[in-house]
């Protein structure tokens, strides 16, 4: 098998989780079909970036061209090194940055990309993917071709903690290929502002999803998190409506939350939701489609009305307070 | 100054998702085909920045006729000009790869200075359109954008990080941009608006021809098989949310 690469993305000094997610399924590739994993790193002043990086060789390549993320330097970069080294896999998380990179390294170079991937599978010397879509309902598998494969791996399946290592890999120089002037400048990052709660720190969290309906139904929602001595959050619909402020959102785009409890209302449980909520000790949801995904990573269930069990729940819970 | 917004429909995932005889996709006749939600924000976004510059909007919708009702709510909003592919995808396999060498087609006709589409489609794991497109015009391309403001010949966008941290970025036109959110939240149109846009406007028709070969083949689709899933309460709404309440109270939580 030749070999697999992976795009170790960071930010702010720090190597994101997803990549060490993208390093632990291209160990178990490794492992299954041989081949060398080899983690591909760019940026600037990034000497320390690669001390855990649980890879075979890591190619690195620093300039200050490459300091922060945009897309064309980049994508100039991989492309260059992807055609140099050939590759049979290059693994990029699901993120802003490795779905921008993979969709058009695959237009730019003619190679087929998974996105939405759930996990690669080695089977007999050879590769399948599993993508899931559809928020979750429906999982799509078939062969990987016999060239290079672009991948942006979504997390679930795999853990960061088998992405790490302790023994420095060989660490090879790549130098900066040419590429013309980039036609993206990076401006500014604005970092979230301070203001109301952290909700990753919160221990009961009242999610509500798109089942809420109308802005009028958040303040029964409201009154249930107080009942319960909770706060309110929210799948991205209701965040973009801007019912609750965007620190309040729960997701791929916002936080990730570890409760003790997530009573989560309305929301299906897309993927891009259920990513952050699977730290959470105890899920309930309240959803009327018995086929919502989010049944799949609740302990307990109901398929009743949003509204009709908050109203209740908020007597029960008095009940069980007053006595 | 043009925008070109390329948009298609999804299948609608609060409906069931059937899949073939084969198992090997979708069954496209039984499915409920609704407009992609990240489009939906892409046209809005559209037509904010048509508000604000008075740029013209062109809107251009795969996925044949059953894209209309999405063209004419779009024209109700604001949209100056409507583009139909007749791409039918209640009969006709597409995937990503092809779609946005059918748009590619259209927007090299119409040279638009801006390029705004859906940052992804749930049923589209080939890529995203959006940066897929953007190399084969040629463009830069940024995903995941929830702010648009143009300025001269270049677009000051906000693009989403983990964390809700945001990059606020300059891109030069034209450009390919994937709208994750709308500045604001995509306006409701009155049935009757879009009833009325459908008497007085048109839909300019163009066939595309599906190249599938940049895609995947799948040979497998299934439902996920669930380990384990959650126990659904029953019994009367009092029941449940005694037992709810008593399941809070038992992880010492009240
Ligand atoms: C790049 C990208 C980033 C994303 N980032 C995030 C993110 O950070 N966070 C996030 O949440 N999503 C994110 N998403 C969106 C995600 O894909 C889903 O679209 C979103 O999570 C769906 O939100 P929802 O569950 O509230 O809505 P829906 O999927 O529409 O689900 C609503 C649910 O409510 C149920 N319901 C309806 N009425 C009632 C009622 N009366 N009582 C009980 N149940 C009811 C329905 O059965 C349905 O299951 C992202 C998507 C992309 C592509």
């Amino acid at each position: 098998m030749s070999e697999i690469f992976v795009y170790v993305e960071h930010f702010q000094g720090i190597v994101s989780d997803i990549t060490y997610m993208c390093l632990a399924q291209a160990q178990q590739i490794a492992k299954s079909n041989g081949g060398n994993v080899v983690a591909v790193l760019l940026g600037h002043n990034i000497e320390l970036l690669s001390k855990d990086l649980f890879a075979d060789e890591i190619i690195t390549v620093s300039h200050d061209s490459l300091a922060e993320f945009t897309y064309d330097p980049f994508a100039a970069v991989l492309a260059k090194i992807i055609q140099d080294k050939q590759p049979g896999l290059m693994i990029f998380g699901d993120t802003s940055i490795g779905s921008d990179l993979a969709g058009g390294l695959s237009a730019r170079l003619h190679l087929p990309l998974v996105s939405f991937c759930k996990e690669i599978k080695a089977e007999e010397g050879k590769l399948r993917f599993v993508a899931q879509i559809c928020g979750g309902k429906i999982f799509a598998e078939g062969d990987l071709k016999e060239c290079t494969s672009l991948v942006t791996l979504s997390p679930g399946k795999f853990k960061a903690k088998d992405g790490k290592t302790t023994t420095t890999p060989k660490v090879s120089a790549y130098s900066l290929p040419a590429f013309e002037k980039s036609r993206i400048t990076l401006k500014e990052i604005i970092l979230p502002s301070g203001e109301d709660l952290d909700i990753s720190k919160e221990e009961i969290l009242i999610g509500i999803g798109r089942g809420i309906e109308n802005e009028d139904n958040v303040s029964l929602a409201k009154e249930l998190a107080d009942a319960l001595g909770g706060e309110l959050c929210a799948s991205r619909p209701v965040i973009d409506q801007g019912w609750l402020s965007t620190s309040r959102l729960v997701g791929k785009s916002g936080k990730t939350i570890k409760p003790k409890l997530y009573l989560a209302l309305g929301i299906s449980g897309a993927p891009e939701h259920v990513e952050s909520i699977e730290e959470s000790e105890m899920i309930i949801a309240v959803n009327t489609d018995p086929e919502a995904p989010i049944f799949n990573i609740a302990r307990y269930g109901t398929t009743e009305n949003l509204l009709d069990i908050s109203k209740e729940l908020i007597r029960s819970i008095q009940k069980v307070k007053g006595g | 100054m043009k925008i070109v917004i390329p948009i298609q429909l999804v299948p609608d995932r609060v409906e069931e998702i059937v899949i073939n005889k084969e198992k090997d996709g979708f069954d496209l006749e039984e499915i409920a085909w609704i407009l992609n939600e990240f489009d939906d924000h892409a046209v809005e976004q559209g037509i904010i920045l048509k508000e604000k510059t008075g740029v013209e909007v062109v809107v251009v919708a795969a996925g044949g006729e059953k894209s209309d009702e999405a063209l004419f709510t779009a024209a109700a909003k604001g949209a100056d000009r409507l583009i139909r592919v007749n791409v039918d995808f209640s009969t006709e396999k597409v995937n990503n790869h092809a779609l946005a060498k059918i748009f590619q087609t259209i927007i090299m006709e119409e040279k638009p200075d801006l390029i705004l589409t859906g940052v992804s489609n749930h049923n589209g794991f080939d890529g995203a359109i959006g940066a897929l497109l953007a190399e084969y015009l040629g463009m830069p391309y940024i995903g995941y954008i929830s702010g648009v403001d143009i300025e001269g010949m270049s677009a000051l966008v906000l693009k989403d990080y983990p964390g809700g941290i945001k990059a606020k970025m300059e891109v030069a036109l034209p450009a390919v941009l994937g709208i994750s959110s709308s500045e604001k939240p995509p306006r409701y149109v009155p049935i009757s608006k879009v009833r009325q846009a459908m008497k007085t406007g048109s839909v300019q028709e163009k066939d595309g021809d599906i190249d599938l070969a940049g895609g995947l083949i799948i040979d497998r689709m299934y439902e996920p098989e669930v380990s384990g899933r959650a126990e659904i309460l029953s019994g009367s709404l009092k029941d449940i949310a005694d037992r709810i309440a008593e399941i809070v109270k038992s992880q010492g939580l009240i």
